[in-house]
């Protein structure tokens, strides 16, 4: 198995020149651009067989990956934070459709004000646009998602569009130790792409993307719902089955430390790696501290998260972002409806953090660690903002 | 003015900045007067550097202000960004923002790349530029917004160059002056990731449109915007007397 040393960026670009996908559609943004470019020098180095399409906005990037997802191919692209926004007209057709197209997402602020650096905001825009989300920590696990989310999406029981997302600059500029697959192990891992229900397939001709009004779009619609909801047996299959054959398993989310924990976070993306750190540190000194990674946003694996955390007496819910909903960030509000139906409610509190890529370090974390269980339940915190 | 400015040394920008503030300073209009309306790029850094603006997303300049001028008809409104934000992400503002007039100036740093993601082609890269993402070279025939303004009936159309401060800065006193859109097509090199269009590249291949040329000619200006060996300079046309988006009466 090659160990290569490679940015999250280099990484994602890695995993897309072994999956070889017929079309790549792609408009630059920071912190993106990289894999994208990388890519496309594969393309031009002929080490990958796929049609580049360098288009003028973010908009047609997503529009002609539904086109060319639609026309039967395996469809990939990658962007950032506005450039995401700009896609999000066309990004709940893509599910619609039902085309599984994958998208390499670095995670990076929204405007206003303008901000290059990570957060989670602009993922956490389109997390109700029928496509699947995971979080990485490190660019092992974005390479590794990478490759299973293509599997993953194109399952006949989701054929749902998926994107794999890694913390901007932390994660896609960052160095790391990577383990990969060899071309051929990707090749047979992934298989042919098999074509459904293609326009270009015309001895069944289709019609894509008609009007739908009241008689049928209800009917249309609910086949996605159960889709995501089926989706969350199909990715744990793919991640037990990639780690069988690869020694790495995934699943819908990661205990540390969880099983005996008295004093917990539930986090996403790099912190986790942080959060490692001192979760060591605090067990050192006797105290009982453990994390719930969530690896899987959409689908919401609630149940196994209701399942994970019960009888933590406390909870801190970190959110590297802000619905703006006035009720906590978006992963608070879910862990706190999923564990509606616990036997025993912890003190479950949310710490807002790291927006606009404001650093959290150590220090940080054990902070929250300490005062979290004197804290009121249901408590916000938008921890560290300057008064 | 002591700002940190975030331009690589020997940019075009610099000299860009210099000449609007002449231009701005010999028409007495003061930051108060004006408003510079930007995307995103390294030309939609200018308005940071003179304390009078609107930054909006990347190729979103123009609906905002032209919105801005509707409802504050005494500001003077300057819409300005580089070639990727106006004529690529902006691209069906152009057109349309030219279609309906409003009383804006349109200053468009054309370096001919994507500067601020190190090195794109854009939608006026030249037949055969090489970038690490077009590697073979661009295929595609570039965006001649000159001709496509001049097609358009555009109320003002202009080409300059960032290097000749005061041609420039004539072409943009009459750009602002002139009542309606005003697109000015500043060429400009980038240092860092366009090492084909250089100062001295575009020293070579420019032009200035003849003292005769007769703005108000449209087939002569569209003739001179075709041009395709070499870039004309100059006030390429100007259709009086068309209506103005919002104009309220005085």
């Amino acid at each position: 198995m090659p160990v290569l040393a490679r940015t999250g960026n280099e990484a994602m670009a890695e995993a897309m020149r072994q999956i070889n996908p017929d079309v790549v559609a792609a408009y630059p943004i920071s912190p993106a651009t990289e894999v994208v470019m990388i890519f496309s020098k594969f393309v031009a180095d002929g080490l990958v067989d796929t049609e580049f399409v360098a288009v003028e906005s973010e908009h047609s990037a997503m529009s002609a990956c539904v086109g060319a997802a639609s026309a039967g191919c395996r469809v990939m692209t990658g962007t950032s934070s506005q450039g995401l926004q700009l896609m999000s007209e066309i990004l709940p057709i893509a599910s619609a459709l039902r085309q599984p197209i994958v998208l390499c997402e670095v995670n990076r602020a929204l405007s206003g004000p303008i901000n290059i650096h990570c957060d989670h905001s602009d993922t956490m825009a389109v997390r109700d646009f029928g496509w699947l989300q995971i979080f990485s920590e490190n660019a092992q696990e974005a390479y590794d998602s990478v490759l299973q989310m293509i599997k993953i999406v194109e399952d006949v029981k989701v054929r749902l569009p998926g994107m794999v997302t890694t913390d901007g600059f932390i994660i896609s500029h960052c160095m790391e130790k990577i383990e990969t697959l060899e071309d051929a192990e990707v090749k047979t891992y992934l298989g042919e792409h098999k074509k459904m229900n293609s326009t270009l397939d015309l001895t069944k001709p289709i019609t894509l993307g008609s009007l739908d009004l009241q008689d049928y779009y209800f009917e249309h619609r609910m086949p996605m719902a159960q889709a995501m909801i089926e989706a969350k047996e199909v990715i744990l299959k793919v991640g037990q089955e990639f780690g069988a054959k690869y020694g790495r398993p995934y699943g819908l989310l990661e205990k540390y430390k969880l099983d005996d924990a008295e004093v917990a976070i539930v986090a996403m993306g790099s912190t986790c790696g942080t959060a490692r750190v001192v979760i060591d540190e605090l067990r050192e000194k006797g105290i009982k501290a453990g994390m719930l990674k969530l690896r899987v946003f959409r689908p919401f694996p609630a149940a196994e998260v209701a399942e994970v955390l019960a009888g933590v007496k406390s909870i801190a819910v970190l959110d590297r972002s802000d619905s703006l909903s006035s009720q906590g960030g978006p992963l608070y509000t879910e862990v706190r409806s999923a564990l509606y139906d616990a036997k025993t409610k912890p003190v479950l509190s949310n710490y807002i953090y790291g927006l606009g890529g404001r650093e959290i370090n150590l220090e940080d974390l054990r902070q929250i660690f300490s005062e979290q269980k004197s804290n009121q339940s249901g408590k916000i915190v938008y921890f560290g903002v300057r008064e | 003015m002591d700002k940190n400015i975030a331009w690589c040394p020997g940019c075009g920008n610099f000299g860009i900045l210099n000449t609007l503030k002449q231009a701005l300073a010999e028409l007495n209009l003061k930051p108060q007067d004006i408003c510079l309306v930007s995307g995103i790029g390294q030309a939609a850094k200018i308005p940071h550097y003179l304390d009078c603006f609107f930054n909006g997303l990347h190729g979103r300049a123009l609906p905002s202000a032209t919105a801005i001028k509707a409802v504050n008809p005494k500001l003077t409104v300057i819409a300005e960004s580089g070639d990727g934000d106006m004529y690529g992400e902006g691209g069906k503002h152009f057109i349309h923002t030219i279609r309906r007039n409003p009383d804006i100036t349109n200053l468009v740093h054309n370096n001919m790349v994507y500067g601020l993601t190190k090195g794109q082609a854009s939608p006026t890269s030249q037949c055969g530029f090489m970038t690490p993402v077009q590697v073979s070279g661009v295929s595609e025939m570039p965006f001649n917004p000159i001709a496509v303004a001049i097609s358009l009936d555009a109320s003002f159309v202009a080409r300059a160059f960032s290097a000749d401060i005061e041609q420039t800065k004539e072409i943009i006193k009459a750009a602002i002056q002139h009542p309606g859109y005003a697109l000015v097509d500043i060429l400009q090199p980038c240092v860092s990731f366009n090492k084909v269009n250089t100062y001295q590249w575009f020293k070579d291949n420019t032009y200035y449109l003849e003292k005769e040329h007769n703005p108000c000619d449209r087939q002569a200006a569209l003739k001179w915007a075709l041009e395709n060996e070499k870039f004309a300079l100059g006030i390429f046309y100007k259709s009086e007397g068309k209506q103005v988006f919002a104009a309220k009466e005085e």
